[in-house]
C-alpha cells in the first residue's frame, strides 16, 4: 500500500515540472507565438537554479534565478521573432540548441556539486491521513503553488479583460492592432512569462526533482511540455491533467525497473517518449478539432500595417 | 532612434553577406568568451580558424567531420524547403548506424570489399525506416513531425544503448558497451594513405551536385518547394502535399542514415553509445547557415566542422571545455537569424517622430494563408 | 466650423507616395465621400485619420483645434470611429466580447451587452450580442462593427467600402441608418469607388487619384462620366460587346453537395448549373455563401465531389486532380492572387510552372529558357508592367499580377475558364483589360464561368446569371432580362421553383 502512495506522490512531483512548463507555454501560444526553445530554456534555467542553490542554499532564490534565465532567453527570442519577424520555428530551435550547448558549458564546474540535504515537507494534519497523506500532502510547496496557479490562469484567461485581450491577440493580431492594442508588446510579455515559467520548471528539476546537475538532464521534458499544450487544446486545467498523466508514465517506468520486471531498463526509459507520440497521434487525428481550438495565428508572422 | 524599414525588394547582396555577418558576430562573441575565461582571445580564435588548416592531416580531418554534416544537411535542406520540420535527423543517423553495424558484424575476414555497398545501403534504409514512422504519423494522424521526430531521437538512443549493453556487446570487450571492432573488409575505402578522409567525402560532394539539380532543375523539386512556400498555391497547382511529405522525410532520413553508416564503418569502426555525436542537430544549423542551398551547405558544413575541430584543439591545447563548440554553433545560428532580417529590411536613423515601419498598403484582396493545418 | 480639416497631409512609403498634400474638409452632419480607384491612397488617408498611421507632413484640425493623433485610442477619444473593410473581428469570441474589446471605457461586459441591444434598436441594426462571430453572416458581422462604432458616440464615422459585401436591399437599409446618423450631427466619411452609391447618398465628394486630390465636388450635381474623369482621368472604358452564340454544353454540374470543411464555411447543397461554349455565365452572390467552396470543388482543390456531379463534355471529372482537369481543358483563376494563384517570393517565370508544364520534359527536367520565354510572352501580350520574367510576383501591383495570372490561363487555350473575383483590388485600367480579355475568350468559343461580388461587372460581361445563396444556386436567367432588384432578392435566397419553370420556358 505504501508503495502506491509513494508512487502517487512521485507522480505529482514529476508532473509538476511538466505542468509549470506547459502552463508557461500555454500563455506563450495563446498570444500566437510558438517557442520551440523550451528545452534550451529549461536547461539553462536548470544550471542557473542549481548554481544559485549551491551558492546560496535557498530554493526560492534558485527558482528566481531559473525564472530570470528563462525570461531573458525568451526575451531574446521574442525580440527576434516579434520585431525582426524571424521564422518562429527556426529561432526556437536555435534557442534550444544554444541552450543545450551553453548549459553544458556553464555547468562544467557544477557536475560534482551536490545540494544540502533536502528538507521534508508535509502539510500538518492533512499529511498524516493514512495513504492520502503521504500520497498528496507531503509535497514541496511548488506542487501546490502550481495547482493554484492553474486556477488563477483559468480565471485570467476566461474571466478577465486582460485575458480576453490576450486571446484576441492570439486569434487575430491584425484585428487587435487595428483596434489599437499594442500587439507586439503583449506578445513579448506573453513570451517572457512563458520563458519565466519554463525557467522555474527547469530549476525545479535540478533543485527539487533530482538535486544534482548533469549535462542534458532535462531529457526532453521541454519538448514533452510543448506536446502537452496541443494535447490540452490550450486549456490550463487539461495541461495539469496531461502533466500528471505523463508524470505517471515516467514513474511507472521507474517503478517497473525497481520491481525487477524482466524488461530491459532502456526499453522502459523509452516509455515517456513513446507515450508522448501516442498522445500526439490520438489528439491530432481530428484536424478540425485542433483548428477550432488553436489560437488562429499560432506560428504565423505578424506585420503591423500590412 | 533606429528603425527598421521594409525594402521594396529583397536584397540579393544581403542574402550572400548575411552568413558572413553572422560569422563575424560569432567571432566577436567568441573572442569575448575567451577573454572572460582568462585565455588569450587571439590564441583561442587561432585554434578555431587557423590551426585546422595546418597540414594535410588537419585538412583531411576537416573533411572527415564535414562529411556527415554535409550529407545530413543536404537532406534537411530539401525537407525544410518543403516546410516539413524534421528535427529528428539525429535519431535517423543512429538507426542508420545500427543497420549498417548489423551488416558489418556479419562480415568474415575473407569477405569481399564490396560488402561496403550493402553496409551503406543498410544505413540508408535504416534512416529511411525511422523517418517513415514520422511521415506515416503525420500523414495518417496529422501528428506534428517536429515532436514525433524529436521523441524518436530519444527512443533511438535508448535502442542503441539496449543493443550495445545487451545482445550486441562484444564478449571480448572487457564489459564495455560496444560491439566488436568491425573487420577490415568493412572499412570505408580511404582516399589517401595515412589520412582518414574517405569516399564518404566524395559522395557528399556528388550529393551537393545532385541535390542542386533536384531543387533547381527538376519539376519534383519545384513542386516540393512551392508546397513549402505557399501551401494554397500548391493545392491550386495540384501538387500533392502527401507525396512531398513522404519524399522529404525519406530523403532526409536516408541521407542521415547514410551519414550514420559512413561514421560507424569509417572513422569509428564499431557501434558504441557515443556514436550519436550531435551531428543530426548540428546539421540543422548547417542547413540554415547554408541558406538551404546545396552549394551553401558545402561551405557551411566546412565551417561547422571548423568549430568541431577547433573545440577539440581548444580542449587539448588550451584546456577549454569541449562544450564550447556547442556555444559557438548556437551563437552562429542566432546571429544568422538576426542578420537575415537585413535581407528584407533596412536600418534607418529617424530623428523625430518615427513612422510605423509599414510596406506600401493598398486595400488588399484576400491573401491565402499558407500554413499546414 | 469644420468638424475635420486635413491640410497638406503627406505620407511616403518606400516605393510609392501614398498621400501627396491632401486637403480634406468635412462639415458637421455631412456625408462626405472619398472617391478613388484601388491604389489611389484612400485607405492610407483613413488610417492616418484613425491614428493607425502617422503622416510625414501636414496638419489635422478637429473642431477648430489642431490635433496630432498618435494611435487609435486617441482617435476614439476625440470621437472618431472606423468600420473597417476587412472586419477587425475575432471569430471565436461573441459579438458582445468583440464590441467590448473595441471600447476604451471601463464598462463591464454586462453593461456593454445591454447597450448593444439599445443602440441596435435605435438604428435598426439587428445584432444578437451573445452569438459567436464565426456563426454570423457577412452582413451581420458588418452590423456588429457598426454597433461597435456607434457605442463610442462618434462625431465622425469612417466607413471603408461598406457595400462590397451587401445585397442591394441591404445597401438601402444601410443608407437609411447613415442618413439618420448624419441628421443627428455625426459626420460620415464614406470611402468607395462606386459612383452610383456616392451620387445617391453623399453631400460632398473628394476625389483622389495617385495619392493627390483631383477635385472636391457635390456628387448630386455630377454624372458618372464626370466623376469618372476626376477619378481616372478619363471616361469609364467601354467594352466591345458581340452577341453571344452559345454552342454545346461544356460544364454540367448536377446535384453537387458537399459538407463544409471545419466549423467555418458553407455547405454546398444540390448545386446545379451549366456552361456552354461561347457564353459567359456569371455567379452573383454576397461573399460567404458558398462561392469559395464551389470554386474549390470545380477546380479540383477539394477532391470530395462525387465523380459524376461535375461533368466536362459529358465525362465525369468530379474525382480528378487539378492537374488532370487542366489537361482536359479546365483552367481556373482563383480569387487570391498572392499565395494561391501565384507564389509571392518566386519569379514570374517560375510562377508559370504552377499551371503550365509545356517546358517540362516527361522526365521532370525543367527548361529554364523555355519557361522564361513563356513568361516574357505573357508579359508582352497582356500588358503586364513588370521588371521582366525574373521579377518576383509580389513586386507587381495587384492589377498587373492579375493580368499575368489571367493571361497565363487564357494562353493555355482552355475549353472552360473559371474565374473568381476577376477584378478585385485591381485598378480601373487593368480591370477593363481583363474584362475585355474574357469577352474575347468567349467570342473565340471558350466557355467561361465568372464568380464575382461586383454586380455591375457581372451585368457588364455575363450572358446568363445565376445567384448563389447559402450554398444553393438559383436557376439561370439571361442577363438582359435580369434586374438588380431581382438579383438582390435572389441573393437573400428568395427564388422559387416557379421562377425556374418560367425561365426554362424563356431560355
Amino acid at each position: 500500500m505504501d508503495t502506491y502512495a509513494l508512487l502517487l506522490a512521485a507522480t505529482l512531483n514529476a508532473g509538476t515540472v511538466l505542468a509549470i512548463a506547459g502552463l508557461g507555454l500555454l500563455i506563450n501560444e495563446r498570444s500566437g507565438i510558438v517557442n520551440l526553445g523550451a528545452e534550451g530554456m529549461m536547461l539553462v534555467a536548470a544550471i542557473a537554479g542549481f548554481a544559485t542553490a549551491v551558492q546560496t542554499g535557498s530554493d526560492w532564490l534558485a527558482f528566481g534565478a531559473g525564472a530570470l534565465a528563462g525570461a531573458l532567453m525568451a526575451g531574446a527570442f521574442g525580440v527576434l521573432v516579434i520585431w525582426l519577424n524571424t521564422n518562429q520555428y527556426a529561432t526556437g530551435l536555435a534557442l534550444s540548441l544554444f541552450g543545450s550547448g551553453f548549459s553544458a558549458f556553464v555547468g562544467i564546474n557544477y557536475t560534482q556539486e551536490h545540494l544540502a540535504a533536502r528538507p521534508h515537507f508535509a502539510i500538518p494534519l492533512l499529511g498524516d491521513i493514512p495513504f492520502i497523506g503521504p500520497a498528496l500532502f507531503r509535497q514541496h510547496p511548488m506542487v501546490y503553488i502550481t495547482i493554484a496557479f492553474m486556477a488563477a490562469l483559468t480565471w485570467f484567461l476566461y474571466r478577465s479583460r486582460a485575458g480576453l485581450v490576450l486571446r484576441a491577440v492570439g486569434e487575430s493580431p491584425e484585428s487587435a492592432h487595428a483596434l489599437g492594442y499594442p500587439v507586439r508588446l503583449i506578445r513579448l510579455m506573453a513570451v517572457m512569462a512563458g520563458g519565466a515559467l519554463c525557467g522555474v520548471a527547469g530549476a525545479y528539476i535540478s533543485v527539487v526533482y533530482t538535486p544534482l546537475w548533469v549535462e542534458g538532464m532535462v531529457a526532453g521534458k521541454g519538448w514533452i511540455a510543448l506536446a502537452l499544450t496541443t494535447f490540452a487544446t490550450w486549456r490550463p486545467s487539461r495541461v495539469l491533467l496531461g502533466a500528471y498523466l505523463f508524470g505517471g508514465v515516467t514513474m511507472l517506468q521507474f517503478h517497473l525497473q525497481g520491481e525487477g520486471v524482466a524488461i530491459s531498463s532502456q526499453l522502459l526509459t523509452m516509455l515517456p517518449y513513446l507515450a508522448t507520440i501516442a498522445v500526439l497521434v490520438l489528439i491530432s487525428r481530428n484536424p478540425v478539432w485542433i483548428r477550432t481550438n488553436m489560437p488562429a495565428s499560432l506560428g504565423k508572422p505578424f506585420f503591423p500595417g500590412s | 532612434m533606429l528603425r527598421l524599414e521594409a525594402r521594396p525588394a529583397s536584397s540579393k547582396a544581403m542574402s550572400l553577406l548575411s552568413p558572413l555577418i553572422a560569422l563575424a558576430i560569432t567571432v566577436i562573441a567568441g573572442a569575448a568568451l575567451f577573454a572572460l575565461l582568462g585565455k588569450d582571445p587571439s590564441r583561442g580564435l587561432a585554434m578555431f580558424f587557423v590551426e585546422p588548416f595546418r597540414g594535410a592531416y588537419a585538412v583531411s580531418e576537416l573533411c572527415v567531420k564535414a562529411t556527415p554534416l554535409m550529407l545530413i544537411g543536404l537532406g534537411l535542406a530539401v525537407c525544410y524547403r518543403a516546410n516539413v520540420w524534421n528535427i529528428g535527423a539525429e535519431g535517423q543517423f543512429v538507426l542508420g548506424a545500427i543497420a549498417a553495424s548489423w551488416v558489418a558484424m556479419h562480415a568474415a575476414p575473407d569477405s569481399s570489399r564490396w560488402i561496403v555497398a550493402p553496409i551503406l545501403v543498410a544505413g540508408v534504409l535504416g534512416g529511411m525506416a525511422w523517418a517513415a514512422i514520422v511521415a506515416f504519423l503525420r500523414d495518417r494522424a496529422n501528428a506534428s513531425e517536429i515532436l514525433v521526430s524529436l521523441m524518436l531521437v530519444y527512443v533511438a538512443n535508448q535502442l542503441l544503448n539496449y543493443l550495445v549493453y545487451g545482445d550486441w556487446k562484444d564478449p571480448n570487450g572487457y564489459g564495455f558497451p560496444q560491439t566488436i571492432t568491425f573487420l577490415d573488409p568493412t572499412k570505408i575505402p580511404r582516399l589517401f594513405t595515412g589520412l582518414r578522409v574517405n569516399i564518404g567525402f566524395v559522395m557528399a560532394l556528388l550529393s551537393v551536385a545532385t541535390f542542386w539539380l533536384f531543387l533547381f532543375r527538376v519539376y519534383g523539386g519545384f513542386q516540393m518547394q512551392v508546397g513549402g512556400l505557399a501551401a494554397a498555391a500548391a493545392r491550386y497547382a495540384g501538387f500533392s502535399s502527401r507525396r512531398a511529405l513522404w519524399v522529404a522525410l525519406l530523403i532526409s532520413g536516408g541521407m542521415a542514415g547514410l551519414a550514420g553508416a559512413f561514421e560507424v564503418a569509417g572513422p569509428i569502426g564499431q557501434l558504441t553509445p557515443y556514436v550519436p555525436a550531435g551531428y543530426g542537430f548540428a546539421a540543422i544549423i548547417v542547413a540554415y547557415v547554408g541558406r538551404l542551398n546545396p552549394v551553401g551547405i558545402l561551405f557551411s558544413s566546412l565551417l561547422m566542422s571548423l568549430f568541431y575541430i577547433g573545440g577539440e584543439l581548444a580542449q587539448s591545447r588550451l584546456g577549454l571545455p569541449k562544450s564550447l563548440t556547442g556555444v559557438f554553433q548556437g551563437v552562429l545560428l542566432f546571429s544568422l537569424l538576426a542578420s537575415d532580417t537585413l535581407i528584407n529590411y533596412r536600418v534607418r536613423w529617424h530623428a523625430a517622430h518615427p513612422a510605423h515601419p509599414v510596406p506600401a498598403s493598398k486595400p488588399a484582396p484576400p491573401v491565402a494563408n499558407s500554413t499546414a493545418a | 466650423m469644420l468638424r475635420l480639416e486635413l491640410i497638406d497631409i503627406s505620407k511616403q512609403y518606400p516605393a510609392v507616395r501614398a498621400n501627396d498634400r491632401i486637403r480634406l474638409r468635412v462639415e458637421p452632419g455631412q456625408i462626405h465621400a472619398v472617391l478613388g480607384e484601388n491604389g489611389a491612397g484612400k485607405s492610407t488617408l483613413m488610417k492616418i485619420i484613425y491614428g493607425a498611421v502617422r503622416p510625414d507632413e501636414g496638419e489635422m484640425v478637429w473642431d477648430g483645434k489642431q490635433v496630432e493623433i498618435r494611435n487609435p485610442q486617441e482617435a476614439r477619444a476625440l470621437g472618431i470611429a472606423m468600420v473597417f473593410q476587412h472586419f477587425s473581428l475575432f471569430d471565436t469570441l461573441t459579438a458582445a466580447e468583440n464590441v467590448w474589446l473595441g471600447l476604451d471605457k471601463s464598462w463591464s461586459l454586462a453593461d456593454v451587452t445591454k447597450r448593444i441591444v439599445e443602440v441596435a434598436g435605435v438604428y435598426g441594426l439587428d445584432v444578437d450580442p451573445l452569438r459567436p462571430v464565426h456563426t454570423l453572416s457577412v452582413g451581420e458581422r458588418q452590423r456588429v462593427e457598426i454597433v461597435r462604432a456607434l457605442l463610442t458616440k462618434p462625431r465622425l464615422l469612417i466607413l471603408d467600402e461598406p457595400t462590397s459585401v451587401l445585397t442591394p436591399q441591404a445597401v438601402q437599409a444601410l443608407f437609411v441608418t447613415l442618413r439618420k446618423l448624419a441628421d443627428e450631427g455625426c459626420s460620415i466619411l464614406y470611402i468607395s469607388h462606386k459612383l452610383d452609391e456616392i451620387r445617391a447618398l453623399c453631400h460632398k465628394c473628394t476625389v483622389m487619384r495617385g495619392g493627390k486630390v483631383t477635385g472636391e465636388v457635390d456628387p448630386r450635381n455630377e454624372t458618372n462620366a464626370s466623376l469618372s474623369r476626376l477619378m481616372i482621368g478619363a471616361e469609364p472604358p467601354q467594352l466591345h460587346h458581340e452577341t453571344a452564340r452559345p454552342g454545346e454544353k461544356v460544364l454540367a454540374v448536377r446535384a453537387l453537395s458537399l459538407p463544409r470543411l471545419g466549423a467555418f464555411g458553407a455547405d454546398l447543397d444540390a448545386v446545379s448549373l451549366d456552361v456552354c461554349k461561347g457564353e459567359i455565365v456569371g455567379v452573383a452572390g454576397v461573399s460567404g455563401n458558398g462561392q469559395q467552396e464551389l470554386m474549390a470543388a470545380l477546380s479540383g482543390e477539394d477532391p470530395r465531389a462525387l465523380p459524376d456531379s461535375i461533368c466536362l463534355f459529358g465525362k465525369p471529372i468530379g474525382a480528378h486532380s487539378p492537374r488532370r482537369r487542366r489537361h482536359e481543358g479546365l483552367h481556373f483563376v482563383p480569387e487570391e492572387r498572392l499565395g494561391r494563384g501565384a507564389v509571392p517570393s518566386i519569379s514570374l517565370s517560375q510562377n508559370t510552372l504552377l499551371t503550365r508544364t509545356e517546358s517540362v520534359t516527361p522526365f521532370g527536367w525543367i527548361s529554364i529558357g523555355r519557361t522564361a520565354a513563356l513568361a516574357r510572352q505573357l508579359i508582352a501580350d497582356y500588358n503586364v508592367k513588370a521588371g521582366g520574367p525574373d521579377a518576383t510576383a509580389k513586386s507587381l501591383s495587384g492589377g498587373n499580377l492579375q493580368k499575368f495570372i489571367v493571361g497565363r490561363e487564357i494562353d493555355a487555350h482552355p475549353k472552360l475558364l473559371i474565374v473568381s473575383q476577376p477584378t478585385w483590388g485591381v485598378d480601373v485600367g487593368a480591370a477593363a483589360q481583363i474584362r475585355g480579355a474574357l469577352l474575347a475568350l468567349r467570342d473565340a468559343g471558350c466557355a467561361v464561368l465568372v464568380v464575382s461580388e461586383d454586380l455591375d461587372e457581372l451585368f457588364e460581361i455575363s450572358d446568363r446569371l445565376v445567384v448563389i445563396a447559402r450554398g444553393r444556386v438559383s436557376p439561370s436567367i439571361p442577363a438582359a432580362q435580369a434586374t438588380r432588384e431581382q438579383i438582390g432578392q435572389w441573393m437573400s435566397g428568395l427564388w422559387s421553383d416557379d421562377v425556374a419553370e418560367v425561365m426554362h420556358a424563356a431560355a
